[in-house]
């Protein structure tokens, strides 16, 4: 159940370098232009060196900005292996929003450690919460660069914010760089559109 | 249209420490405090002073000079860097400033990125400085102008305490007006003030005792203390800093009633502790870290002969370690009010999860010179090291000991008078050997420890977000100044055998380590190659590498260097090279098979 404190909790996860503390500036912009109070709580420093990373954006809250166990309305994941890492986040009516493109760790890379089949974290997903899956990379590639997949799933995650449409994508070409515009609004368009 | 800014909460002390007229602002970087310096450095407009220093010693003097003139300064560092400081800090309380100073002290509790995570609190209260305890970006950026003033009234520094979740949160900021306040900054000659001889020292203590009482009552009635009473309620809950917000939504949760005292401010509140202790036979204390307030609230109960039972730490209601958040109040509000806790069940994941450390970057330099470090030396060789990027050197077996800042060639000094007869080669980065290497160096040389150092100087203070060091001929603002010589610095402290390589010349680099490890005495190593982010920043372009699988044996030496760049197929048992490759060429190096080679145009 999401916590009374605020009207919106989103959990945004990926690994460091991936662009979700853009994602989470678009929304948490968005948000104080219509408005609402907004909490957002962001790993920095050591993390960041392609560790795992997960924001907090708290939407119509003014208290603290760490989402309850279990309170997130939503959980937008970067990477597939972080959607699952931080499930515990998500409200038991909550919803999935995850890029299916699998980043490799070290630990990976180097043998220690096994990375899972994509599928079958899709598949254990499902079998608590609404899961919307699709390589907002690839759609990412499409709109013109592999690096405005962060901006795809801002537009994927759209369909559920209490946020216009018209403001979230005013803020994405405030705040890409300038010569990327056409494709970063091409890819939130895309992503908007992959959610039914 | 909103006129509110969302922003960083260190954005937010930054812009309060300008609506508040700071005019010499200095700090030393560490998360998750370093934004603000950042920050005030990026202004294109300045009408105030503002520098990176070498150390957290070194700002909190350069500080505490300016505000003996009568201007309003602030010091900026991470909790860890307080004990650097803490020899000025706990004589200034005695000294005292003219002009309004602000001591800021980033807390991090759970050690998102901190060897510990001590409270700056107990700082607080052992210098007898007032301390400010936000609980969100808005009021951090609040407390500042309101600290500059009240440290003028006291002619005391006070300390403003943000945590992780303050500085590194994100929120939208109502901004303030900018004040007028402007001092012409004027020494005056005071003896008996400045001079912190015996003789005056001992006027000075009674003195800063004195004034306590006058801090109190106006911290009692200032807005960062809140007290509610629920005439209906027996129980009452006190939370502090960051947790009162948390207590805050627990309490709205799970929908009970309590008398609840919010406090922002230390020395506490006793006036609002004792009205709560009339209303209520229980007092829950909810803070972060160390039981400050919980042993407060206990000695006025028992000076006031109250009956109240306080709840807190001690008894273990309240976790005493790491973060604190809105599932761990609720969970000991339930348990004082005897509910249930309505806290939802985890399930365990069933799927292994690949842990994600954080890792060097594909083309860090550090992992070149680890490399020849540990190919000369051995594994058995003992590797003690410091902090910073390098530390993350600890997958690669290159790094034996982390302590403190500065705490590398000391240990190794150590470890080597102790007998142990393993090599040592220690490793230290350019910022940290600036901050407090320099004085492990001259001890080592001058005690003749026997050991090798080795400066990983990746020009660049880079763990922190890249803040400009002595070594890179920048100051803080981008403005250019005498570009410290790191080899002619270590020669000053007295080492007789420096070299210096270029990190990603690997074969010069062995054959200097392999000097250095043959020379009796204390020897130096610098190995010299930007920070590959910092690099790439600033336009430089390597061309990648790929892999010959026609020559590929699977052998796994350039796996095992753990470069994100580089992945391993279990199925056809060969190297491939992704789009990470920055051309550092390392990989191409310790193939024995040739397999390795630039792309082609």
């Amino acid at each position: 159940m999401s916590s009374k404190a605020s009207k919106f909790d989103l959990v945004i996860s990926g690994v460091g370098g991936q662009g979700a503390i853009l994602a989470s500036d678009i929304i948490g912009r968005s948000a104080v232009i219509e408005n609402y109070g907004v909490r957002a709580a962001e790993t920095h420093g050591m993390a960041q060196r392609g560790g795992s990373v997960v924001n907090h954006v708290r939407i119509g809250c003014d208290l603290g900005s760490m989402i309850p166990l279990k309170g997130a309305d939503c959980l937008l994941a970067l990477e597939p292996v972080e959607a699952l890492r931080y499930i515990d986040s998500l409200a038991d009516d909550g919803v999935v929003i995850m890029n299916t493109e699998a980043v490799y760790p070290v630990t990976v890379t180097t043998g220690k450690a096994q990375y899972p089949d994509v599928e079958s974290i899709v598949a254990e997903l499902k079998k608590t919460h609404r899961v919307i899956a699709f390589n907002a990379t690839e759609k990412a590639a499409e709109a013109g660069s592999r690096q405005a997949m962060n901006v795809v799933l801002v537009g994927a995650v759209s369909n559920f914010l209490p946020i216009k449409t018209e403001t979230l994508l005013e803020r994405v070409k405030e705040m890409v760089p300038p010569k990327t515009i056409d494709t970063n609004v091409k890819a939130f368009e895309m992503g908007r559109s992959m959610v039914e | 249209m909103s006129t509110r800014e969302y922003m960083l909460g260190n954005v937010a002390i930054a812009r309060g420490i300008v609506e508040g007229g700071g005019r010499v602002i200095s700090g030393y970087p560490g998360t998750p405090s370093s934004e603000i310096v950042d920050t005030l450095s990026k202004m294109k407009e300045r009408d105030f002073y503002v520098e990176w220093s070498v150390n957290e010693k070194v700002a909190m003097e350069v500080a505490a000079g300016a505000a003996m003139t009568g201007v309003r300064s602030v010091v900026t560092m991470k909790h860890v860097g307080l004990n650097v400081a803490a020899d000025p800090l706990m004589t200034l309380s005695y000294m005292g400033v003219k002009g309004g100073m602000v001591v800021i002290v980033a807390d991090d509790p759970g050690c998102h990125s901190s060897q510990n995570e001590q409270d700056t609190r107990i700082y607080s209260e052992f210098s007898l400085m007032p301390c400010l305890d936000p609980s969100t970006p808005q009021e951090a950026k609040d407390m500042i102008p309101y600290a500059f003033e009240l440290s003028e009234k006291f002619e005391l520094p006070v300390i403003f305490r943000p945590t992780t979740r303050i500085s590194h949160g994100k929120a939208d900021i109502e901004l303030g007006e900018i004040t007028e306040h402007r001092v012409q900054a004027k020494f005056e000659k005071d003896t008996s003030r400045w001079v912190m001889v015996p003789s005056n020292a001992v006027v000075r203590h009674p003195h800063l005792l004195s004034i306590q009482d006058g801090i109190r009552e106006e911290l009692e009635t200032s807005p960062w203390n809140e007290l509610t009473l629920n005439e209906n309620s027996k129980i009452g809950v006190i939370a502090a800093g960051i947790a009162s917000v948390y207590a805050k939504e627990a309490i709205e949760n799970l929908g009970v009633s309590a008398s609840y005292l919010k406090i922002g401010a230390y020395p506490v509140p006793e006036g609002l502790i004792k009205k709560m202790y009339e209303q209520v036979d229980t007092v829950l204390v909810i803070e972060e870290l160390e039981p400050i307030v919980e042993d407060r609230c206990k000695i006025i109960a028992k000076d006031m002969e109250s009956n109240v039972k306080i709840i807190g730490k001690t008894d273990g209601t309240v976790p005493r370690v790491g973060e604190l958040n809105v599932d761990h109040c609720v969970k000991a509000i339930a348990d004082v009010f005897g509910i249930e806790s309505g806290l939802p069940e985890i399930k365990e994941i069933e799927m292994e999860l690949p842990p994600r450390p954080p890792a060097m970057c594909a083309g860090c330099s550090h992992r070149a010179t680890y490399y020849a470090m540990k190919k000369v030396f051995g594994k058995n060789a003992v590797f003690p090291s410091d902090i910073g990027c390098y530390t993350l050197g600890i997958q690669n077996g290159t790094v034996d000991t982390t302590l403190c800042m500065g705490g590398s060639i000391t240990v190794a000094s150590g470890i080597y008078h102790s007998g142990e007869k393993q090599p040592i080669c220690c490793s230290i980065g350019d910022s940290t050997f600036f901050h407090t290497g320099m004085n492990g160096l001259l001890n080592a040389v001058y005690n003749k420890a026997n050991i090798t150092v080795a400066i990983l100087d990746n020009r660049i203070t880079a763990m922190t977000g890249h803040q400009p060091n002595p070594g890179m001929g920048l100051t803080s603002t981008g403005e250019a100044t005498k570009e410290i010589d790191l080899e002619q610095l270590c020669r000053g402290l007295g080492a007789e055998f420096v070299e210096v390589v270029d990190s990603f010349d690997v074969k010069a680099t062995i054959e200097a380590f392999k000097c250095a490890k043959d020379y009796e005495g204390t020897s130096v190593i610098i190995s010299k190659q930007p920070c590959i982010i910092y690099a790439r920043r600033t336009g430089v372009r390597l061309i990648p590498f790929k892999v010959d699988h026609d020559k590929c044996v699977g052998c796994r030496m350039c796996v095992n260097l753990g470069c994100p760049a580089i992945e391993f197929d279990k199925e056809t048992k060969k190297s491939t090279i992704n789009a990470m490759c920055t051309g550092c060429g390392l990989c191409a190096e310790v193939c024995k098979f040739d397999a390795i080679k630039e792309v082609q145009k």
